[in-house]
């Protein structure tokens, strides 16, 4: 049954790449030795940052919770090794900015020792779904793909959304990654033990998962493991290696001839894609009570030593997983947090292994070679043709160096999946995705000033509305208490000015009247001594 | 032919009536273009540009006694859009080295502050808590950097700071800058 191939649909653009996964499959997963450090980022997903719930001095255990998540899109970070904590505070992370963010910085003990952990649900069935995406949740799990969206907040979509297919994300279609390929070869069954927790969750009636065809020892295990627990109703779906395969919506697309609308969700289709490893992390979680502490990343490159996958422990920084594998060579030009095409340069590599970080590239100038000059954008086209998207990266691009962000979103900035297809083909070598980062980026950041700027107007209009009652009742106080003063003097002019100027008259004509008799009495020296 | 003249002469009655009724019934409080204006002005309300504030500028501008580009908080970016929205040339910021400090928002040296209500008084956003005699703090978040209160106090303990760039505020290098940034080096 699993070996029927389904129809291959093709998806728009895309190109083929040289895949050089070879380097770093020759050896089995490795694991990584525990480090004396462990680096915890308190935001390694999409959404709000967790909130850490320990102090410094404080002892943890491996699977302890660190930081909380803040709300539903959000990720628990738990401590991946026992020990104590003795840092939280701001240390460099993996992100293209090198900027440093807040991190609890753990000491290890060597002990390893487990927290006490949420019970083992074999018998997942018997548990409503509910609580299973609350254990994923509990668990810190993410879309270990790189996108490291919360898996239970996408699990939560399918609520509102009935979902009949699951789709299983092994294409692995960026060059050199090999760190899927490797977890489907050698851990296959913890992968369709977790793909079966997700069909319970969604209630979905079928899973595809797509492999791409080089790939082959992989599509074997995983058909293999699929027999082996009797599964009927998911089946490998080989796909062409064409870049980006992998990406969500041209899986979908290949997988099911369907197109994802714009702006719409795969989940708008009955869709729901999750990546292999999510789904082994998925399998953890529920069926042992085992929070997500490692992950398998792959080193590689020709500036490594000894290319090869391992699994690490998150935290672990990246000098160690270096040294471990063997070391830099003399060739490193380069070291690309990711794959070639969307990845980013890391300029420092005393940073952590994060959740989404499933490939350390220490490349050579040859495999990474310095950009050269761009040149005027000669319109020859090929940019559009290769764009899975669709998008014509050359208005994007015009739009974008023009800072036009209006007209730029006009041409569906946003549906940009970055895929840098558009700029691996440019014959004038326009960095074309670097445009559209900054665009997105910008943009962004221009809606938040935007949203900071309403508020300050609000307070302000708020603060203008205070003042003006505070004044209105100033003069409200000083009407009455003139009224009160006017309700005193009997028989006195009506008018309270009026009243005013004459008792002063009064008091003058007095004192004049005074002073005259005084003058008449005691003479002229004495005059000035009257006065007051 | 009669009867077409008259169904015609009733339907624009009718219509007039609508439109007429509906003038008064929907009429815009405020005037529209002010609004626009001043919601692209950044609100730092900080007087800058001459005026008491943003509004008054929005006000000022859209009756075309002020030009659109004295606003340095808002910089290039709100010059542009203010063309575009009043279908006017860009024009050269007027302080182009204002335009071009980095954000900032203000702070209170905690220890020197004698808690005199000045700055308080001065805040045209309310971003400042204390009470007469206590210590007074700056809420960062709504601090629109505008610099009031500074000469208001007292004893100078109010210091400028610059907003340091954080992950949610960082955005990716245009390869524009990128470039200058390498043939200035
Ligand atoms: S590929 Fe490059 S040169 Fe050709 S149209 Fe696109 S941006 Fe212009
Ligand atoms: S980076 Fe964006 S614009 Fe370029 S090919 Fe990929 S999706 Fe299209
Ligand atoms: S200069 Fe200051 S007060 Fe004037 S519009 Fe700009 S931010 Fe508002």
């Amino acid at each position: 049954m699993s070996t029927v191939q389904a129809p291959i649909w093709e998806f728009y653009g895309g190109i083929h790449l040289p895949d050089h996964k070879a380097e770093s499959t020759r050896r089995p997963i490795a694991i990584a030795p525990l480090p004396h450090r462990l680096v915890l980022p308190l935001q390694q997903h999409i959404g709000e940052m967790a909130e850490p719930v320990v102090q410094v001095g404080e002892q943890v255990l491996k699977g302890q919770i660190v930081a909380e998540a803040r709300g539903r899109v959000s990720a628990p970070i738990h401590a991946t090794s026992s020990g104590r904590v003795v840092e939280i505070g701001e240390h460099r992370i993996p992100h293209p900015s090198g900027l440093d963010a807040p991190c609890v910085v753990i000491e290890t003990d060597g002990e390893d020792r487990w927290a006490e952990l949420p019970a083992p649900w074999p018998d997942y069935t018997a548990h409503h779904p509910d609580e299973l995406i609350e254990r994923i949740h509990w668990a810190g799990i993410v879309g270990l793909g790189g996108a490291t969206f919360p898996t239970s907040a996408k699990l939560a979509t399918g609520e509102a959304k009935p979902i009949h297919t699951l789709i299983l994300n092994g294409a692995e279609c960026e060059p050199y990654i090999s760190c899927d390929d490797m977890l489907m070869r050698e851990r296959a069954d913890r992968v369709i033990a977790g793909m079966q927790v997700l069909l319970h969750i969604l209630g979905a009636r079928e899973c595809l998962i797509g492999i791409e065809d080089n790939k082959p020892e992989a599509i074997a295990a995983m058909r293999q493991a699929l027999d082996d627990a009797g599964v009927s109703q998911a089946r490998v779906v080989v796909v062409p290696t064409k870049y980006p395969s992998g990406s969500e919506k041209q899986l979908i697309r290949l997988l099911t001839g369907h197109e994802v609308p714009h702006g719409g969700l795969p989940a708008d289709l009955g869709l729901l894609c999750q990546n292999v490893a999510t789904s082994a992390a998925v399998a953890n979680a529920v069926l042992d009570g085992q929070p997500l502490i490692s992950r398998i990343v792959t080193l590689t490159g020709q500036g490594i030593s000894e290319p090869q996958n391992v699994e690490a422990r998150i935290g672990t920084l990246v000098t160690k997983l270096i040294a471990f594998a063997g070391g830099y060579t003399p060739a490193l030009h380069r070291l690309i947090v990711g794959g070639p095409m969307m990845g980013f340069t890391l300029h420092n590599d005393h940073v952590p292994l994060t959740k989404g970080c499933n490939c350390l590239l220490a490349a050579s100038a040859a495999e990474s070679p310095d950009p050269p000059k761009p040149a005027p954008c000669i319109r020859c086209g090929r940019c559009a043709d290769v764009c899975p998207a669709r998008l014509l990266p050359q208005q994007l691009y015009w739009y974008a160096h023009a800072r036009d962000f209006d007209k730029v979103q006009d041409y569906n900035l946003f549906d940009c999946i970055e895929c840098g297809c558009c700029s691996h083909v440019c014959p004038s070598h326009i960095p074309l995705v670097q445009y559209y980062r900054f665009a997105k980026t910008e943009i962004w950041n221009q809606e938040r000033e935007r949203r900071k700027s309403d508020l300050a107007r609000q307070r302000h209009e708020a603060r203008l509305a205070r003042l003006e009652r505070l004044e209105r009742e100033r003069k409200e106080r000083l009407r009455k208490k003139k009224e009160a003063l006017e309700k005193k003097p009997k028989g006195a002019t009506d008018d309270p000015k009026k009243a005013a100027i004459e008792a002063a008259m009064k008091r003058v004509a007095a004192k004049k009247a005074a002073r005259q008799e005084a003058a008449d009495g005691a003479g002229v020296s004495a005059n000035t001594s009257s006065e007051d | 032919m009669l009867q077409a003249i008259l169904v015609i002469t009733g339907l624009a009655i009718t219509f007039g009536l609508l439109l007429g009724y509906a003038s008064v019934r929907f009429r815009v409080e405020g005037d529209p273009i002010v609004d626009q204006i001043d919601a692209l002005l950044p609100q730092t309300q900080c007087g800058q540009c001459g005026y008491a504030g943003c509004r008054p500028y929005a006000e000022a501008i859209a009756a075309g006694e002020a030009e659109i580009n004295r606003c340095p908080p808002g910089g290039e970016t709100t010059m542009v859009a203010l063309a575009d929205l009043l279908g006017r040339d860009p024009v050269p910021l007027e302080d182009q080295e204002a335009a071009e400090k980095p954000k900032s928002v203000a702070l209170i040296i905690e220890k020197d502050c004698i808690g005199c209500t000045l700055c308080i008084q001065a805040c045209p956003v309310d971003a400042i808590v204390g009470a007469p005699k206590q210590m007074h703090t700056v809420i960062a978040e709504e601090c629109t950097g505008c610099e009031l209160c500074i000469p208001p106090c007292p004893v100078e303990c109010i210091v400028m700071v610059p907003v340091k760039p954080s992950l949610e505020t960082w955005r990716w290098p245009s390869p524009d800058e990128e470039n200058l940034l390498e043939t200035g080096t």
